[in-house]
């Protein structure tokens, strides 16, 4: 059914949508709180990005994606995605917000890892999911999105990996927006408890028109608790009909890392944020980025890492390309909080415009509240260098592909430091299909 | 006849609405080497990167053609697909693109798709050519031209000329800035391109670089245009005297075209 989201919507839809789910009385009432603040909490403002009429109401919430038996049953679009040599995936595909493939390894399963779909979850492993879901990480009552996410959470993906264990293979997650005109308010939890490790990889991958208009209202919540590592992957790759809203949010304990490495390959309009608590001791956080805008999108990406342990370390890097009439904003924020002595913030932001009417800006923002620490940032915004394209021109090649062979190599520094393998090799692919 | 013609006709050419050829009229043939000379300032290397296509010239009156047909109607990559080749005298730095990958598409750039140089023979010869160009290997693998030393960029120009192969080319300065054993490489590098399929133009500022390569014609550019041409001989007479004879002789005060480039 579709649902006109608007102020004073549906209680009796949402307890019934909780009802079919099975879910436990925590999530129900949450989703209900959540619901009534959604009336009341203004829209999020993102720095120098209007968003005032971009839609993030219109959508079909209640979806019926279909089950796959095996791989082989995906279109060539999303098995590009998937490394189909590996003999042990650990893979989750999820089909319109319905679990439709799913494989762990049974010496993870042995070990205790969990990998599951979120409804799943919030039903075998309620207590864990409570314990963690919007809690320190994300709130409810931030803005009306996370209230609204809150109230209508239709999918996502659980991790927890316990005490001591080291995953050495990634998880992967598809999540795949068949239905042109579907809702994804996904939830993604990756918790990664003291002393183990664990790479994630998430795609969402839809491939509707700019006139077949969606919706994602996307929270990702990642705990590294002391001394754990999370690398986080993700290539966004939503089409130029969608309008996300995706906050990715990790809290790292005492000696814990978080990676990020994030391709924000979307064609719609997007809103990206990615903040990182460091609430530990020597605590790390680092984010890097690429995006390639093009076409008439608008997108805003805000990469923000706070600093409140000791010692601890935040590297935020972006690199953005914009062609055609695309417009992006990135914002990048080092924030070390009074008593986080000895820490260190850095940042960089570039971005490369392409066209005369693509716009682009950095904005490099500081904010430290204590004297014992280091800082730096450096942020440029420019035009393609027409030498540079004469010079590969007076070779022989395209435009274009003179073109691709700038973006690339504008990338590369982001995209070859990239932790992930599987993450950098998909990346390369997809800026590959946005550039020509 | 063997290879390609490039001709240049009455080639005006101005930068920011000033003129800085006056009437250049040259004509290239397979087979020849020809060297233009002159001193700074006089629109040497304005020629140059004009025929390439260069966008900040604009061209006022005359005509260019490979072959017959029209280069001026052609884009950048057109010229090069045409058989003209330009070694710049300052080649952009492109961050993240390596040496090697930027070779590569240079080189199938001019081939059908589907007919992509294998990758062992490209290697086998980029590697061969690095040699004979006495190149650190590790070259191919750093991106292009960021942070190569003046010799470096010469040395990699010569490299894409090597590899490219085209009809005519257009060596700008490539001498400039090189000690005396690089531009022995340099050298060595052109000479080994001389067959009867290959036409080049050679721009430049001392006649040193005429000691390793023989032109068969020798061009003196002053205001804008050619005022003088001859033999390998002149470019001797030129060493030895310098250019002052040839002002006096056509009456020419300053030779410089525009503003000092």
């Amino acid at each position: 059914m579709t649902v006109e989201i608007s102020l004073g919507y549906d209680k009796e839809y949402v307890s019934k949508f909780s009802a079919g789910l099975n879910e436990p009385e925590w999530m129900k009432t949450l989703r209900l709180d959540a619901l009534q603040q959604a009336e009341r909490l203004p829209m999020p403002k993102p720095d120098k990005t209007k968003i005032d009429r971009w839609n993030f109401t219109k959508f079909t919430h209640d979806l019926r994606g279909e089950k796959m038996e095996s791989l082989a049953e995906l279109p060539d679009q999303i098995k590009n995605f998937i490394d189909q040599d590996k003999a042990e995936q650990n893979l989750m595909i999820q089909r319109d917000q319905r679990p439709a493939y799913a494989s762990l390894s049974k010496s993870l399963k042995d070990k205790g890892v969990i990998f599951t779909d979120m409804k799943t979850a919030v039903n075998e492993n309620s207590d864990l999911v409570e314990k963690y879901y919007m809690k320190d990480g994300i709130q409810v009552d931030e803005h009306r999105l996370t209230a609204l996410h809150a109230a209508l959470m239709n999918g996502g993906v659980f991790v927890y990996v316990p005490e001591n264990v080291q995953v050495e293979e990634p998880l992967q997650a598809i999540f795949w927006q068949e239905d042109p005109e579907a809702a994804l308010f996904n939830h993604v939890i990756v918790v990664a408890d003291k002393n183990s490790s664990v790479t994630y990889v998430e795609n969402y991958i839809s491939h509707n028109k700019e006139d077949e208009e969606a919706v994602t209202n996307i929270l990702t919540e990642v705990f590294a608790h002391d001394n754990a590592k999370v690398s986080f992957g993700a290539v966004d790759n939503l089409g130029a009909g969608t309008t996300t809203y995706v906050n990715r949010r990790g809290v790292a304990d005492r000696d814990a890392k978080i990676e990020w490495a994030l391709g924000q390959m979307n064609d719609g309009y997007t809103i990206s944020e990615n903040y990182t608590y460091l609430m530990g001791e020597n605590s790390l956080g680092d984010a890097k980025t690429v995006s390639v805008g093009r076409g008439n999108q608008k997108q805003n990406f805000t990469a923000r890492i706070v600093h409140y342990g000791k010692a601890s370390e935040g590297y935020i890097l972006q690199h953005g390309v914009m062609k055609d009439k695309a417009t992006a904003i990135f914002n990048g924020i080092g924030k070390i909080e009074h008593g986080a002595s000895k820490s260190n913030a850095e940042q960089e932001s570039r971005v490369l415009m392409l066209s005369k009417d693509a716009r682009g800006d950095a904005n490099p923002i500081l904010l430290i509240d204590e004297d014992d620490v280091t800082a730096g940032h450096a942020a440029s915004v420019g035009r393609v260098d027409p030498m540079q394209l004469f010079y590969l021109m007076s070779r022989g090649m395209s435009q274009k592909e003179a073109e691709r062979l700038v973006i690339h190599g504008f990338l590369a520094p982001v995209v070859n430091q990239l932790p992930i393998e599987a993450v950098k090799e998909q990346l390369t692919q997809v800026i590959e299909g946005k550039v020509n | 006849m063997a290879g390609s013609t490039l001709e240049i006709k009455n080639l005006h050419v101005a930068i920011e609405g000033e003129e800085i050829l006056t009437g250049v009229n040259l004509t290239i043939n397979g087979g020849e080497f020809h060297a233009v000379m002159g001193p700074n300032g006089t629109g040497k290397s304005t020629l140059a990167s004009a025929i390439m296509g260069h966008p900040k010239y604009e061209i006022t009156e005359g005509e260019v053609y490979i072959d017959g047909k029209d280069v001026l109607e052609m884009e950048v990559d057109e010229r090069a697909q045409a058989g003209l080749f330009l070694a710049m005298q300052y080649p952009s730095e492109i961050s993240g693109v390596t040496n090697s990958d930027f070779l590569r598409s240079s080189i199938n750039a001019r081939r059908e798709e589907g007919d992509e140089i294998s990758l062992m023979k490209f290697i086998k010869e980029m590697d061969g050519t690095m040699d004979l160009l006495e190149m650190d290997k590790n070259m191919a693998q750093r991106y292009l031209n960021e942070g190569f030393s003046g010799g470096e960029k010469k040395r990699n120009e010569i490299l894409q000329l090597m590899m490219l192969k085209p009809a005519i080319a257009i060596l700008d300065e490539i001498d400039s800035g090189l000690d005396i054993d690089a531009l022995k490489v340099v050298s060595k590098g052109i000479n080994q391109m001389r067959d009867d399929n290959f036409g080049c133009l050679i721009i430049t500022h001392y006649q040193r670089l005429l000691n390793y390569i023989t032109p068969d014609k020798v061009h003196v550019m002053m205001k804008g245009r050619i005022v003088k041409s001859g033999g390998p001989e002149l470019a001797q007479r030129l060493e030895d005297e310098g250019y002052d004879w040839i002002k006096q002789e056509l009456g020419i005060e300053d030779e410089t075209v525009g503003q000092k480039a």
